[in-house]
């Protein structure tokens, strides 16, 4: 189950590729999202941050608050290039 | 709490893990380095990563050469795990007037003096747009490109880097701040980290970019460096439509694509950028970047941004880094590479392991120290954003 389940679908990882990084001694949930794009996708980790953060606490025997929160980066929702540019509202394009 | 090292690096961005690396491969034993966040947290991590043999000054030229081989086969030198996700398919940098095409013809010139070798070629605003299809040629009056130029990840460079010092020995501290450098009389003694623990060491290496100014003053040396927000947006992953690294200094704009898929999109606005210690990024810069590269290449356009984020540039008044030794015995800066210092890592990293251990450097980086502003010996690199 480990091998197939996935915990960030933008990125394709999965909780294996996940346990491989803490084996690999990286604690750090900010870590593991910059060697592996965990959470850097389209949908910015809307699912996947809560799950590392669980997979992180859970091995490194830390509480969810104790770990250091990776940082949600606007534009928070993809926006397209020309829409920038046209400013408007969203519902315009 | 005291301890011992023989040396200490304060800084875990790609250039203090290099300097580790090639200190611990000399034969130093007991160094520790010192990093308040995690690996490439700072500089290294938040910048786009070109690597180009493309610059105008005889220094920077040398140390790009050396530094592009040894990426070529760092995952082999370093014995890495994974991949630091180098991708040479050529960089280009765009000339907007003829000033500046006479400009990029004089650094081509003093690259191929240097090394024969060297694949920088000159072309015209066609040639360009045969690289890039869908380039804008407006106002273009042609270009510099080298194909063994590229980019690659710099969480990857500096992780293989640390790892190998690590396997060396070396004592690799995250969440660790140095809060004070220590002086006895003329000479570093070591340092305070924050909880008041000391580490006595007779070497101090500072790479720690625009934060290493408060270490000098610390010790009584006047570091003209200051820290300046520069910005980059990303797109989500797409199919691979951009090998190539695309530049225009004219408009300080940049952007490249990853092997991964996605476009990093960047601009340097030092005009009206934050020059403070402030890695938020802000809307303004979202429209300006989208507005500057859609220019350049308005199949951009239909992109989607996903994702923005700021980073510090370390600024000198010549744009050059700050290497060497100082006045204070023991104490060795690298630092101030003003936006152009990932790249050259590779090669500085094993420089500074020689000069600390008292060796004369296989590339010789005396321009570089401290002291030249005070005699008014600036380098100024022409070709950096």
């Amino acid at each position: 189950m480990e091998d197939n389940t996935i915990i960030c679908r933008c990125e394709d990882l999965t909780l294996a590729d996940i346990r491989a990084m803490i084996k690999k001694g990286f604690h750090n949930p900010q870590e593991i999202k910059r060697l592996t794009r965990c959470g850097m996708g389209p949908c910015q980790g809307s699912t996947c941050r809560e799950l590392l953060l669980k997979e992180v606490a859970a091995a490194s025997g830390k509480s969810i608050g104790e770990l250091e929160m990776t940082t949600f980066r606007p534009p928070t929702k993809p926006i397209k290039a020309k829409s920038i540019l046209m400013g408007g509202d969203h519902d315009e394009i | 709490m005291k301890s011992k090292a023989d040396a200490v690096i304060i800084g875990g961005g790609v250039h203090g893990c290099s300097i580790a690396y090639h200190m611990a491969k000399k034969g130093w034993k007991n160094v520790v380095l010192l990093e308040k966040g995690t690996l490439a947290c700072g500089a290294t991590g938040r910048s786009v990563a070109g690597i180009r043999h493309q610059f105008g000054t005889e220094i920077n030229i040398r140390l790009a050469n050396e530094s592009v081989r040894r990426m070529e086969r760092l995952e082999e030198e370093l014995e890495y795990d994974g991949s630091i996700e180098l991708m040479q398919k050529g960089y280009l940098m765009l000339a907007y007037s003829e000033d500046e095409l006479d400009l990029f013809t004089c650094n081509r010139d003093l690259q191929k003096q240097i090394d024969p070798g060297n694949l920088t070629e000159i072309l015209t605003p066609e040639q360009a747009e045969e690289l890039v299809p869908g380039l804008n040629l407006e106002g273009l009056c042609g270009a510099s490109f080298n194909h063994r130029d590229g980019h690659a990840s710099p969480f990857h460079v500096t992780q293989a880097y640390a790892n190998a010092a690590t396997r060396l020995g070396v004592d690799i501290r995250t969440g660790v701040e140095v809060e004070r450098v220590k002086k006895e009389g003329d000479r570093i003694s070591g340092v305070v980290i924050t909880g008041g623990e000391e580490i006595n060491s007779p070497v101090v290496v500072a790479a720690a970019g625009a934060y290493t100014k408060n270490f000098g003053e610390q010790v009584g040396l006047d570091i003209p460096v200051i820290p300046e927000r520069h910005q980059v947006a990303v797109t989500e992953p797409l199919e691979m439509i951009l090998g190539i690294m695309v530049i225009s200094f004219a408009h300080g704009a940049y952007f490249k694509q990853t092997p991964h898929g996605s476009l990093l999109l960047g601009v340097g606005d030092p005009e009206h950028e934050v020059k403070d210690f402030v890695e938020r990024s802000s809307w303004q810069f979202l429209y300006d970047v989208v507005k500057k590269t859609t220019f350049h290449w308005p199949a951009l356009r239909e992109a989607n941004i996903i994702r923005q984020w700021a980073g510090l540039y370390d600024m000198t008044p010549d744009s050059q880094g700050i290497v060497g030794k100082t006045s204070v015995e023991g104490f060795y800066l690298d630092l101030g590479w003003s936006g152009h210092g990932f790249q050259l890592a590779p090669a500085v990293g094993q420089v500074m392991a020689e000069i600390v251990s008292g060796e004369p450097p296989f590339i010789d980086i005396s321009c570089m120290c401290l002291e030249r502003f005070e005699r008014g010996e600036l380098i100024p690199e022409p070709a950096c954003v």
